[in-house]
């Protein structure tokens, strides 16, 4: 049998590869790759979906096995930085987050929700199994879907997180396996976690959603986008050039592209320097290419890897740069949060929002998400803005159970321009029972970020054509107008002191009470049972000792 | 003491439903009857009509397999003469003809793609002979056709493999035995492509329809014994575990036999684990080796090509190398697109697939000749076969999780035994006992049926995690709890206790003395 190519079927699914590189103003690097896998089929519709080429076989099982909609899980090592590193292009808290459309046709929500937590912990070797009522919520608003699909039944939307969980090598190793090329080849292969993991920020994710495949929405396909967010810290401060390589970050160079992927590219952000003047990039390329990235028009320089005259005459890619360092915008929007108070019975969580917009105001949703055994005291919710009142326009509270559900807050502010608002709500420390203290209790709880999301108006006007050809980096938040883009924001996450007992308490008492008890015992037992008989006084000492001395005489005692 | 007692009593015990003690106890002393029915039907002219009035209606045959110890399987075969209809599920139809019918000359039993067997008399009891000697002739034959359609004693042994252990020694018969998946509920089947080298060969198969053309067909007809489902998928990059070896004399590469098993564990690694469900995998790969290590073969322990050159691991699935530098020149341009040929694949899948199911486990006797099976790749007789073994083994293996359950219980005073799970090893005591009755009967579906369900509640109470709680909760926390109430209460209490007895020993002498 000879191969016809004209017979070959057009495969119905497609990969690319994308990697973004940016020059942080403080000296550090940012290392963004995206890898995104469409297939043109149908989970939705019952019908089972069993073969597989490059769509990963296990996250397909999963989402046809619980209906799922959309699906978005990050692991998150270390905090982004906004102030110092302006805004990531996929926000993420530290820990792990997930969260879940299901389809309607979900009756159980809830035990569907917890069957999938625990497939995807084992997808992912992490402890996403903790996951249980105590730390899911149903948000209103804040986590609508990014994909194609108007449900806003909030009743399929189930978000946790898990602030305490840490991301390592178990993590990444999976999350590289369902890659088509796996590390073998393309872009992948600079992924290696010694060098990953040694980094200030590290953050991988997985989302999954249905999109459009073309302009018209005729067809649906399953987007399966692959991200992985780096911060390298190679900075060494008292030098005036900063220098970057691929080989000095990853300790890799790249020799090819995969050869599954329809498109591999890198892009390095050279917005600032279009001229080459504080800018060095090696080898040189011509192309050139401007994206819309979080309402800032941004110039990159890109470097196709499909091509074969990328690599040069060495067959190999190592990207070096010098640059200067510069100064960088403010972020419009900007969060920050922590606990005040002392003591350990009642504490204040404090969140600042920072608007900085020179002239216009912009609304903001906030999310907050605490467990029970904080208890919030909502009358004490205030919200200031430049010391005035500024009463949110929409709250969504459902108060905490015990041990059952954790508190949900979600509001809607407007934030006035050049401002910073205040939400301030007290709280008081229950006590836990001695089995629900987690290991290394002194160390304190974890309460998840809250989350920010915010249509932020932008300075430059936006380009909504989705058919165009756009990098991957820019296309994820769906976007609608174009005066505005969507941004969402996660706070740090709080550790609150609760109070802890000593535990080897119940052992003390045990022994306490039981010689207390025997000891009263005992002599209330020897009162009972003695019988008392008036006794001769002894004779004293003295005597005593005259009658020995008397005895040794041999004369009689006393 | 009248309060405090029954309140100590009452707040430390630990729950305990009823469980049927003595019926499991019953039941793990295994007895099972196994009954098959045979009906024979004379063709005309085999015996004349007075013999045929003297034919007995049934006889019953009786045959015990004792397998290790307490545990016996009373096989009777009921041999039902004359043509009668029965109203069992499974009838075994046994058709005694004078021959004419063969086109092979030495061929005495043909074994059809359904339910029949056609007998022949040999030449010696032609003509004239008593009826009698007629039936006596027919005895052993109608054994061995049994054994060959229903059940042997091999066939319930390698069910039983997991409650016995086999006689050492007989390694052919363990491997055999070890190659067929247990029993399960369900099954995946996963079909890969192994595509090590992307760059030079873009592979395509159509799957899709080559499940539905060859693999379909015999699932359907399978569905009685478990659900099955199928999936596919491809990897890149995934490499075999060894590093085949250059043959010069064939100018080909080959991998041997010895090395196979080194193969499977690196790609294991790539193949993920079904995430949906929790039953066996049966993984069937095929692998097309990189453009620079082609062609592969696979050789025997005589050092010759395997003409399929495939090979299957018990228990685990099978690979298949298919190699592709056929299809291109030494001048093709990189990479190549090749369009896999299915039917070749899945004839050596689906031959795996049977082997890996326990269909057709024994081979026939000398003189046997058994009909090629059908479209759908399975006769009715091998189902029925594949249906005994598979009853008798979730009975043996519901049978055992209930008694090592019992005796857990029975042993660790302490484990809380839930109203649930309580309910659980009844049901499954039920479904075994119906399970027993439905093989006696010969209803084999049911039994199945039955049997089935008593493995899914066994295993479901079983493995219940409120049976852990206290299960590791040890004696000495408990001393340790109460030793420092007891052991200061109770010196004062021995101290007086001895003075009484010191006392009461005095006061005895001092008597004594008086009334010396």
């Amino acid at each position: 049998m000879m191969p016809v190519p004209s017979s070959v079927p057009q495969p119905k699914d497609d990969f690319q590869e994308e990697l973004v590189i940016r020059p942080l103003h403080s000296g550090d690097i940012y290392a963004s790759f995206q890898f995104r896998t469409l297939w043109e089929t149908d989970f939705m519709r019952g019908n089972k979906v069993s073969h597989y080429r490059l769509f990963p076989k296990s996250l397909g099982q999963v989402i046809s096995k619980f209906s799922v909609r959309e699906l978005h899980i990050s692991f998150t090592q270390g905090y982004w930085r906004t102030m110092q590193w302006g805004q990531p292009f996929l926000p993420s808290p530290p820990g792990a987050e997930l969260w879940v459309w299901f389809q309607d046709s979900v009756t159980d929500v809830d035990g569907t929700w917890k069957e999938l937590t625990n497939v995807l912990s084992g997808i992912f070797c992490a402890s996403l199994n903790f996951i249980d009522s105590t730390n899911t919520v149903q948000p209103s608003a804040s986590f609508k879907p990014l994909g194609i699909g108007n449900v806003t039944d909030h009743r399929f939307l189930r978000y946790a997180t898990l602030p305490r969980e840490i991301v390592c090598t178990e993590n990444l190793t999976p999350w590289k396996k369902l890659l088509p090329c796996g590390s073998k080849a393309g872009l992948a292969v600079l992924l290696k976690s010694e060098k990953l993991f040694h980094s200030s920020f590290h953050s991988q994710a997985v989302h999954i959603r249905p999109v459009c495949q073309d302009w018209q929405c005729k067809t649906t396909s399953w987007e399966l986008r692959q991200t992985l967010n780096v911060v390298f810290d190679l900075h060494t401060p008292g030098q005036g050039k900063l220098e970057w390589s691929l080989f000095k970050m990853f300790s890799r160079t790249l020799t090819e592209a995969c050869p599954l992927a329809s498109s591999s590219k890198i892009y390095i952000d050279i917005t600032d320097d279009p001229q080459g003047e504080q800018f060095e990039v090696s080898p040189a390329t011509h192309l050139l290419s401007q994206a819309m990235v979080l309402g800032d028009r941004r110039t990159f320089s890109v470097y196709d890897l499909t091509q074969q005259i990328t690599f040069g005459t060495v067959r190999s890619l190592n990207l070096l740069i010098r640059w200067k360092s510069r100064d960088m915008l403010r972020p419009l929007l900007h969060a920050e949060r922590y606990v005040a108070g002392y003591g350990l019975q009642t504490g204040e969580i404090h969140t600042l929002m920072y608007n900085n917009h020179p002239y216009r105001s912009f609304p903001v949703l906030l999310l907050d998400s605490v467990p029970w055994y904080l208890r919030l005291y909502i009358h004490t919710l205030t919200v200031t803005s430049k010391g005035k009142d500024n009463k949110p326009s929409y709250i969504h509270y459902q108060p905490s159970k015990d041990r059952v559900r954790p508190h949900l807050l979600e509001m809607l502010v407007q934030l006035p321009p050049n401002s910073v608002t205040e939400v301030t709500v007290q709280f008081e420390r229950a006590l836990l029972k001695w089995t629900e203290y987690t290991p290394d209790p002194n160390h304190g709880f974890y309460v998840g970020s809250s989350v920010i999301s915010s249509l932020v108006p932008s300075i430059v006007a936006m380009d909504t054509n989705s058919t165009r050809e756009q990098p991957l980096f820019s296309s994820f938040f769906p976007c609608k107008e174009e005066s505005s883009y969507f941004m969402r924001v996660y706070t740090e996450p709080l550790l609150v002191n609760l109070p802890t007992p000593d535990f080897s308490m119940p052992y003390n008492v045990i022994c306490l009470t039981c010689t207390v008890v025997a000891v009263g015992y005992g002599s209330l037992y020897n009162l009972l049972t003695r019988s008392f008989q008036i006794e001769e006084p002894s004779p004293g000492l003295a005597k005593r000792i005259a009658n020995i001395i008397r005895k040794m005489r041999g004369v009689p005692p006393l | 003491i009248i309060v405090g007692v029954p309140l100590w009593w009452r707040t430390t015990e630990t729950y305990r439903a009823w469980l049927p003690v003595s019926q499991i106890n019953e039941l793990s002393n295994l007895q099972l009857q196994l009954s098959a029915e045979v009906e024979v039907v004379f063709a005309r002219g085999t015996v004349t009509p007075e013999q045929q009035k003297k034919v007995p209606l049934t006889q019953i045959q009786d045959e015990e397999h004792t397998v290790d110890g307490d545990l016996f399987i009373n096989a009777v075969c009921l041999v039902v003469t004359k043509i009668r209809r029965l109203q069992g599920n499974i009838c075994l139809k046994c058709v005694f003809s004078r021959g004419h019918s063969f086109e092979v000359q030495d061929m005495d039993v043909y074994v059809g793609q359904r339910r029949t067997a056609l007998l022949r008399i040999g030449a010696q009891m032609r003509v004239g002979k008593t009826l009698d000697q007629l039936l006596a002739h027919l005895e052993p034959r109608i054994k061995q056709v049994l054994q060959v359609m229903s059940f042997s004693h091999t066939d319930i042994s390698a069910a039983l493999s997991d409650r016995v252990r086999l006689s050492p020694g007989n390694k052919e018969s363990i491997a055999d035995s070890m190659r067929t998946f247990k029993s399960s509920p369900g099954y995946e089947i996963t079909f890969s492509l192994l595509n090590p080298d992307p760059k030079s060969h873009r592979l395509h198969w159509d799957i899709e329809g080559a499940v539905q053309t060859y693999i379909q067909p015999l699932l359907t007809k399978l569905a009685s014994v478990a659900n099955f489902s199928i999936d596919s998928q491809t990897l890149y990059y995934a490499m075999l575990g060894v590093n085949p070896r250059f043959d010069s004399s064939l100018s080909a590469y080959t991998l041997h036999s010895d090395s196979l098993a080194h193969v499977i564990n690196p790609v294991e690694a790539r193949l993920g684990s079904n995430a949906a469900s929790s039953n066996p995998v049966l993984n069937f790969l095929l692998y097309v080796p990189d453009a620079h290590h082609s062609p592969l073969y696979i050789h025997d322990r005589k050092k010759q090509e395997v003409p399929s050159n495939a090979f299957h691991s018990p228990r685990w699935g099978g690979i298949m190398v298919y190699n592709v530098n056929g299809f291109y020149g030494p001048e093709a341009v990189f990479p190549v697109d090749v369009n896999i040929n299915m039917a070749k694949v899945m004839g050596v899948f689906l031959a795996q697939l049977r082997l890996l199911l326990g269909v057709q486990s024994s081979t026939a006797p000398s003189g046997f000749l058994v009909a090629p099976c059908g479209s759908n790749g399975l006769a009715d007789w091998e189902l029925d076969r594949l249906m005994w073994s598979r009853s008798v083994e979730n009975v043996a293996t519901a049978t055992t999780t209930i008694t090592s359950l019992a005796q857990l219980l029975e042993q660790i005073g302490n484990i809380v035994i839930n109203d649930n799970i309580a309910e659980q090893v009844s049901s499954a005591v039920t479904s075994l006992q119906l399970a027993v009755a439905e093989l006696e009967t010969g209803n084999l579906r049911f039994a199945l049926q039955y049997s089935k369900e008593a493995i899914l509640a066994s295993e479901r109470a079983f493995f219940d995690p409120s049976l852990l709680h206290l299960l590791y909760f040890p004696d000495d926390q408990k001393f340790a709890i109460y030793i420092p109430l007891f052991l200061p209460m109770c010196v004062p209490i021995l101290l007086s206790l001895l003075k009484i007895v010191s006392d009461a020993r005095q006061k005895r002498r001092e008597k004594q003395a008086k009334k010396d």
